[in-house]
């Protein structure tokens, strides 16, 4: 991505596109990355609730999966889950 | 237009009712306590829809003005001293997010030892923070650049403080000419800011800014201040053309045949023309120079007004322990460092704590001064004014 | 710049010597003089003695000095005369007004003055008899008329009628109290002057 130089960025540091943060993929930060069972999955939402990340994907109140391109496998979701249908595996690139 | 017997505190008090700000939020401190106080009965009084926010320390009340300003807010707080040293880490967000909010600075030393009264230490102190700094010589002057710096802060996007000398100006009463609300509200039009956080789609302010660009955006704040000069030269032109009266950048006092420049800061400047009339009654051809801006520092300006004087004697209310002098003496000296012939300068540090400096002083300092320019040499860049040894 | 005339009032703190001088120049406003009116800087506590200062010109005034040899000196409590220098500075040709019952030759002896004006006047008896309450500061503003050339007496009266009469509108007798004050003040100062004796 080309950076913009200091005379066409907006006045005053301020961000004017707002959900900016979804372009920054910090999924690549992971070491660890969740792996989720969907069959025995309760969809109770406690990882969703708990993610600090807003990385639980969900859709009419089910869950449905999990954001790679966010997650930076701190494993709270799998410490949480109280099914355990979420584990923790080595990040394998 | 009608004459008002006011103090500068309460001059600066009376700016601020006409100007109407969305919110003040404000601490009080000896000697700038009047401001905000005589402000908070216009509240009261329903004089002005302001929002009055009282908080408990001055790094709050400055932190409510960064918020308020970034809510789209016109904004305005007063402070001195130890008030605007506990600000200081704010001062550079308010700057570095483009906050125009206009600071009623009232001049104070600043503690150790523990003094109430008037030196430039404390705006001195807060010189890089990236605020405009205008150093008002009397009440007149205070009212008159509180209503200007509302323009400026408001078209640069650069926060402003305007001072008066701490008791001197602050508590001194004289005649100020007031003018009319409407006057006061059409001169400086509806609030605007570089953005709000009411604007209409959402936006993020003060994110985390990191090797990839916080250089850009200082690099942008440096350009506001040095094109600001532009802008408090047209608002003061266009003040002066609607009211007859204005403070140019730089004030020259019987400079035209001067070879011999004093250089002041506030009250000092009013007290120095007297000496300056005393030394040209002797034939002495020497000349004033008032810096009414310090930020940005006007050093084009000077270059023009400094190109004929052959010695400058600067008169430094604060020394800012570099040991090379004091503030005024070193920026206007790395001004004209190009300049050709050099300029000999002498600078003296005066007033600190509120010593007070008089006519007689400032005419010994010019004698000498002429001693040194016939002699061609300065025996001591440095030297003080008032002082015991 | 020349013909500035500088007044330094001593008082005690709550007697009213600060806002003896605002009035003072407020009213040589009025005439349309400039003035500076100000407080001995800094911090004023109840009963310590306290200094305040005005300025006057026809041309503007742009110095912000202190007042190190003022022409007239006022003194509204005479208690100060025993503890305060009160007449450091003071111009040869100056003069000394001063709220007391006192003779000006005991006056001149106890301050050692020379060749300046002594002005005497009770102010203190005035604002009892007229005002009810020991306010020296209006009375002392009517002597310091008489004995200066300034202002005049109707501009003074004009201007203190005009001030009180929106502080005090619903009370007539005050502002009466403080313009006979100020009358009785201004006919019965006597004046000394120096060399005389």
């Amino acid at each position: 991505m080309t950076k913009k130089g200091w005379k066409d960025l907006p006045t005053g540091g301020i961000i004017t596109k707002a959900g900016s943060a979804l372009d920054f993929k910090t999924g690549d930060w992971r070491s660890e990355k969740p792996i989720w069972d969907k069959e025995k999955c309760t969809s109770c939402l406690m990882c969703f609730i708990y993610c600090p990340d807003s990385s639980i994907q969900v859709k009419d109140g089910k869950m449905t999966g999990i954001d790679y391109d966010h997650c930076k496998g701190c494993g709270i979701c799998a410490k949480e889950c109280p099914v355990k249908v979420i584990k923790m595996e080595m990040e394998r690139r | 237009m009608p004459r008002r017997a006011l103090t500068g505190n309460e001059a600066m008090a009376e700016a601020m009712r006409q100007i109407n700000p969305d919110v003040v939020a404000a601490y009080p401190i000896t000697p700038a306590t009047e401001i905000v106080q005589i402000f908070a009965s216009f509240v009261s009084d329903g004089l002005v829809t302001t929002q009055f926010i009282p908080v408990e320390s001055e790094h709050s009340a400055i932190s409510a003005c960064v918020g308020a300003s970034a809510a789209g807010a016109r904004v305005m707080t007063g402070t001195s001293s130890q008030g605007l040293a506990l600000m200081h880490e704010v001062l550079y967000q308010a700057a570095g997010l483009r906050a125009p909010i206009v600071i009623c600075e009232v001049n104070r030393s600043l503690s150790a030892p523990i003094n109430i009264h008037c030196d430039h230490s404390d705006t001195m102190g807060s010189k890089e923070a990236g605020w405009i700094q205008i150093y008002a010589e009397d009440s007149q002057d205070a009212y008159d650049s509180v209503i200007q710096a509302i323009r400026i802060a408001e078209t640069v996007f650069l926060p402003t403080m305007v001072s008066t000398d701490g008791f001197i100006i602050s508590h001194c009463m004289q005649g100020v000419e007031i003018l009319e609300d409407k006057q006061v509200q059409d001169f400086i039009g509806p609030h605007r800011s570089a953005y709000s956080l009411f604007g209409g789609a959402p936006i993020t302010v003060g994110p985390l800014d990191l090797q990839d660009y916080y250089f850009e955006h200082r690099r942008q704040l440096m350009e506001a201040m040095n094109t600001s000069l532009t802008t408090l030269d047209a608002v003061n032109k266009e003040f002066k053309q609607k009211f007859g009266r204005g403070y140019d950048i730089i004030e020259e006092y019987k400079t035209e045949d001067a070879d011999h420049i004093v250089m002041a800061m506030g009250s000092t400047c009013g007290t120095a023309k007297v000496a300056i009339d005393k030394m040209r009654a002797k034939g002495v051809k020497v000349g004033l120079i008032k810096l009414h801006v310090f930020r940005p520092f006007p050093h084009e300006q000077l270059k023009k007004a400094l190109s004929k004087a052959k010695f400058v004697t600067v008169l430094d209310r604060s020394d800012t322990a570099s040991s090379m002098g004091g503030p005024i003496f070193v920026e206007t000296r790395a001004a004209l460092y190009d300049q050709m012939p050099k300029i000999l300068f002498a600078d003296y540090i005066y007033g600190l704590g509120g010593r007070d400096i008089d006519i007689e002083e400032i005419a010994t300092v010019i004698e000498k001064g002429e001693k040194m320019k016939l002699q061609g040499k300065v025996e001591k860049p440095l030297d003080y004014i008032g002082l015991r040894e | 710049m020349s013909d500035i005339f500088e007044v330094r009032w001593h008082g005690r703190g709550g007697q009213g010597a600060k806002t003896a001088a605002l009035l003072f120049g407020d009213a040589i406003m009025s005439t349309g003089k400039y003035f500076q009116a100000f407080p001995e800087y800094g911090p004023e506590r109840m009963g310590a003695p306290v200094q305040a200062f005005n300025r006057s010109s026809a041309e503007p005034i742009t110095m912000h000095c202190g007042i190190k040899e003022p022409k007239v000196v006022v003194i509204l409590d005479p208690t100060l005369m025993e503890t305060q220098p009160v007449t450091e500075g003071l111009k040869a040709d100056g003069i000394i007004l001063v709220n007391t019952n006192a003779s000006a030759d005991s006056l001149r002896k106890k301050l050692n003055l020379k060749n300046q004006k002594i002005c005497t006047v009770d102010a203190s008896g005035i604002s009892r008899e007229l005002l009810g309450k020991e306010l020296p500061n209006t009375p002392m503003l009517g002597a310091l008329v008489r004995v200066t050339d300034v202002i005049g007496i109707d501009d003074l009266i004009k201007f203190v009628e005009k001030t009180l009469g929106k502080k005090f509108k619903g009370k007539p007798e005050v502002i009466k109290g403080n313009i006979d004050s100020i009358r009785r003040a201004y006919n019965e100062v006597k004046v000394t002057d120096g060399g005389g004796k």
